[in-house]
């Protein structure tokens, strides 16, 4: 695997009304198991069906069932834990967390707290070229989702679907390390496109099946390099922890709004007190939901109903053989092996589809050349009929041969885009529909001197105007492919009005 | 059909099963006369719901087996079910006001496996409420009475399963399934003067059985002799899938195991079992069990399990514990009972009030000392100290048998069977301390079975315990039957009911 090396970016510094502030930020993203079973019972978990259909004995807490590990979903949390290079567990449990709520129907929520399935691990996040914050991974432990509760149905009964209930969330805690708004929304971006290259978390925050808690403080420059130093957080800020965002944008407005809100606060002379909070995109705040002193207590102790996980080391061996090729390698091969700019790297690998698809294409080809074919042409024509990679009416193969055609020199490039859009709208292999409607380029000399000398001879101002600046040349060059239908070869009508014109 | 045979609802298990294999009784006849019995005994509570529908459908469906041959051998058995079981479509309610009307759409694996063994369900039986208690008081439906009585001073069966006691003790059925958490089995058995067996944990699966405390709950059967329960138990054992904790283990032939011959085993009597203020009958039947051991060539060895003082205390952290966050469940939403609300009333007080209803007093406290010793501050001072003494319990048992014990021979309870209504106003410690006896063997997760050895004073029966190596319920069962024909228990209680 090839090694990217970076820079830290500068740490956010809001400027207060008496002096600077840097932000602290640290996640705990809630990130939807890919399994089509549940948890612990082996009802489905498909999005979008009718309300509690997808619901077994054992979610909705009947009297006397118990709850048994899907292998599946372990085998899930261990592809993540590996692809965020974290240390593996194999030796895990699993807690209850106590509280009441409805659509809790166990009355707990097993989850693992004492001892997560994965340790510690990282996740570099680019923000710029050669610039990135290295946010270490505290743990990712696995858990059950919830159900929904529905209060706007009757004004005075409240409605339950359990179908989320049980299904398997891995939470995944970073460190303290995120430094700014930006960072953030970064730091999601890059945690949900190594889950969605290892296939184990679809990434959908609409659906909710990606959300965030995000812990914020502010502290005064240098107060967090002591915290890096000694890893004592007595150095930070007292934190708010904001719950429950699914959204990029939400989550960069947030912590903004929450930055603020407490260095006014600390500015003031008061001191931040520790709590919950909810951000309310329509007013854009944050606001309290419940103190420390009314925090739950959720009561943890070992879930007597399942005996400690534990898996062998071969197994992981096994899994972590079968890993795919993750974000950052696949754009470091890519530059390495396609020769393409940083830029192009990003956007060829920000998903998965489309990085297999440039793959396909680059292969054997001109790298450089693919990346614009696939990025200007193909990406540009996609977006503006909303489709996806996935939908794409021309196939890498296709897109190859069009590619092929303009190395060998046989069309031009304003011919490729043509063939392009036949294949885009018609379909068919490009060599055959080249062939077929005569979309082929001169590079016959003699055919296109006759029309070089032609045209000099027809516009002998422009020939004098060249003479005395080269760079109008470019004119002639223009006419002749004109001339020719657009069938001359560029590069070949070039050399020739040079030489004519003895420049 | 064969001809009407009168009292087979006496009869053990292992003389039904010879009998319907002969043909010399239907399942059917056997069941009537069981649905009988039951119709007569309603003075003993141990029913609170009677199926004979289902009842002699299933005795039906065994007398085909049967003429069929190789039936297995609790094909047209009548069992009692105790109330904790889930059975499909059949009221299931743990003896709780909570679960009102739950019927479940699922059937538990040990009722399960009963049923495909041919076994045949008369009803649900009485407990104590979510198996909480010790003298089947706490139930939603009254106590259980214990068949045996003194003059015209009423009894309690024990508990939590005093309903399956009462039943067997009074050949309601012919067995009965338990439960045991912290002697559950054990001492009803022990009040009644029957058998009654709490497997290794693990050996029988948890799977559609109300939980109370999730690693220390374990069914098992409760019967007449130790062949019945060997027989029986072959039928409730196994490994379930659906249940993590079930062990994988294959299951012995139990009853084959019973060849009375003990010679040279090594049976440990632990000197801390020697509680101040012991009731010297009890004391003298323990001496005697002792003998009946030593004549039948076992070498008796006195041993030490020095925790054991601390294994009620720890029990009565662990249990509590987890009974209140199995019993979480229970909130009003889904199933069961749900308080009448008053205007105004929100979920806070929809649960508050649905529980206040739907829970006895004792389920109750055991809910807030679970809830308290598993709270922030005194989590590590309660619960994992508890833990912690668990393990060195555990550590005492393993200690003792890489020694060379084989079984160990104790008193089932420190007294016989009190009168109902006598501990209403005691300390609820004083209740607990039933369990001096049985609960170490829970927190072991060891084998442990109750045998009837005699009668004290009063007439009334008491019962030793003798406690095995995890997995070798095939040797205790053996050393449970040498007990029991050395004892020569075959008193009944005198039917006044």
């Amino acid at each position: 695997m090839l090694d990217l090396t970076y820079t830290a970016p500068t740490p956010k510094v809001i400027a207060g009304a008496r002096h600077d502030w840097e932000l602290v930020i640290g996640m705990e993203i809630h990130a939807q198991v890919s399994s089509n079973a549940k948890l612990f019972s082996g009802a489905s978990t498909a999005f979008g069906a009718e309300p509690n259909s997808n619901v077994s004995f054992v979610d909705c807490a009947m009297p006397g069932m118990l709850p048994v590990i899907n292998e599946f979903c372990v085998e899930q949390a261990v592809r993540t834990g590996l692809g965020l290079k974290a240390r593996i567990n194999l030796v895990s449990a699993f807690d209850r967390k106590n509280y009441f709520y409805p659509d809790l129907p166990q009355g707990y929520q097993i989850s693992q707290l004492y001892h997560p399935i994965v340790g510690e691990g990282e996740v570099i996040v680019e923000m710029g070229p050669g610039i990135a914050r290295r946010v270490r991974i505290e743990r990712i432990h696995l858990e059950q989702d919830a159900g929904k509760s529905i209060h706007d149905m009757d004004p005075n009964l409240s409605f339950v679907d359990f179908n989320r209930t049980g299904v398997a969330l891995m939470e995944i805690v970073s460190r303290p390390d995120i430094r700014g708004p930006e960072e953030a929304a970064a730091y999601v971006t890059k945690l949900r496109q190594i889950l969605r290259y290892l296939g184990t978390c679809d990434g959908n925050m609409q659906n909710g099946n990606l959300r965030a808690d995000v812990n914020v403080s502010v502290c005064r420059p240098g107060a967090y390099e002591k915290y890096q130093a000694t890893q004592d957080f007595s150095h930070l800020g007292t934190r708010c922890e904001i719950k429950n965002m699914n959204s990029m944008r939400f989550i960069q407005a947030a912590i903004e709004y929450e930055a603020r809100r407490q260095i006014a606060i600390l500015e003031d002379g008061g001191e931040v007190v520790q709590e919950t909070r909810l951000y309310d995109p329509d007013r854009n705040e944050t606001r309290s939901m419940r103190s420390k002193e009314e925090a739950h207590d959720y009561r943890y102790f070992p879930d007597p109903d399942l005996l400690p996980l534990e898996i062998e080391q071969a197994w992981v061996d096994d899994i972590a053989a079968r890993m795919p090729e993750l974000p950052d390698a696949k754009k470091a091969r890519f530059m390495a092996d396609y020769g393409l700019t940083d830029y192009d790297a990003n956007v060829l690998t920000a998903e998965l589809d489309a990085a297999n698809y440039f793959d396909a294409v680059a292969r054997g080809r001109d790298g450089k050349m693919a990346a614009n074919w696939v990025i200007n042409e193909l990406f540009g024509r996609l977006k503006k009929e909303g489709h996806d990679i996935s939908e794409s009416p021309v196939s890498a193969a296709q897109l190859g041969g069009i590619i092929d055609l303009i190395a060998a020199g046989t069309i031009s490039g304003k011919m490729a885009k043509d063939l392009f859009e036949i294949v885009y709208t018609e379909g068919g292999d490009p060599a055959q529909i080249a062939e077929a409607r005569g979309m082929k380029q001169v590079t016959d000399t003699a055919a296109i001197e006759a029309a070089v000398d032609e045209i000099i001879a027809a516009n002998p101002e422009q020939v004098a105007k060249s003479k005395a600046n080269p760079k109008l040349a470019g004119w002639f060059t223009g006419q002749v492919i004109k001339a020719t239908g657009g069938k001359a070869n560029p590069a070949t009508v070039n050399a020739l009005v040079a030489k004519k014109l003895g420049l | 059909m064969s001809a009407k045979v009168t009292g087979a609802n006496s009869w053990t298990i292992a003389a039904a099963r010879d009998a319907l294999r002969k043909g010399e009784i239907s399942a059917v006849d056997l069941t009537m006369s069981c649905l009988a019995a039951i119709d007569a005994g309603d003075a003993l509570n141990a029913f609170v719901h009677k199926t004979p529908e289902i009842a002699l459908e299933q005795a039906r469906a065994a007398d085909a087996r049967l003429k069929g041959g190789d039936a297995p051998a609790m094909c047209g058995i009548p069992l009692g079910i105790k109330d904790l079981f889930c059975t499909r479509g059949v009221p299931s309610q743990a003896a709780s006001n909570i679960l009102r009307g739950f019927r479940p759409e699922y059937e538990s694996t040990v009722t399960a496996k009963l049923f495909e063994a041919g076994a045949v369900m008369l009803g649900k039986l009485n407990m104590d409420e979510f198996a909480m208690g010790s003298s089947n008081e706490t139930s939603c439906y009254g106590n259980a009475v214990n068949p045996w009585k003194v003059d015209d001073r009423l009894l309690t069966p024990g508990g939590s399963s005093g309903g399956s006691a009462a039943a067997v003790a009074a050949d309601l059925c012919l067995g009965a399934t338990g439960t045991d958490t912290g002697g559950s089995i054990r001492q009803p058995a022990a009040f009644t003067g029957i058998v009654g067996i709490k497997p290794t944990y693990g050996r029988v699966s948890r799977w559609g059985i109300v939980a109370f405390a999730s690693s220390l709950d374990q069914a098992g059967p409760m019967t007449k002799t130790v062949r019945d329960a060997a027989i029986m138990l072959g039928a409730m054992a196994g490994h379930d899938p659906k249940d993590s904790t079930s062990a994988d283990i294959p299951v012995p032939d139990f009853e084959a195991a019973l060849t009375g011959d003990i010679r040279g085993k090594v049976i440990g009597i632990p000197k801390e079992y020697r509680m101040d203020g012991m009731p010297g009958e009890i004391e003298a039947l323990w001496a005697r069990g002792i003998e009946m051991m030593r004549d039948a060539g076992a070498e008796v060895r006195d041993i030490s399990l020095p925790h054991t003082k601390y294994a009620l205390p720890a029990y009565y952290v662990i249990a509590p514990a987890e009974a209140s966050s199995n019993l979480a469940r229970y909130d009003g939403v889904r199933y069961g009972h749900r308080a009448k609300l008053a205007a105004g009333d929100g979920i806070t007080e929809m649960y508050e009030k649905t529980r206040a209803e739907g829970f006895g007093p004792e389920v109750q406290r055991r809910i807030m000392v679970g809830t308290y010793v598993l709270s922030a501050g005194f989590y590590d001072a309660y619960y994992n100290r508890a833990r912690k003494v668990r393990a060195l319990i555990k550590r005492d048992f393993e200690t003792v048998f890489a020694q060379g014990v084989d079984a160990i021979l104790t008193p089932a309870t420190p007294s016989a069977a009190f009168g109902l209504g006598e501990m209403a106003d005691a300390d609820p410690v004083k209740m607990y301390l039933n369990d001096v006896f049985t609960v170490t063997v829970n927190l072991a997760g060891l084998p442990g079975i109750s045998v009837p050895v005699g009668l004290d004073g009063q007439g009334l029966p008491l019962g030793l315990q003798l406690i095995g190596r995890p997995w070798e319920e095939a040797d205790l069962l053996n050393y449970a039957h040498v007990l029991e024909s050395r004892a020569g228990f075959v008193a009944k209680a005198g039917k006044w009911w």
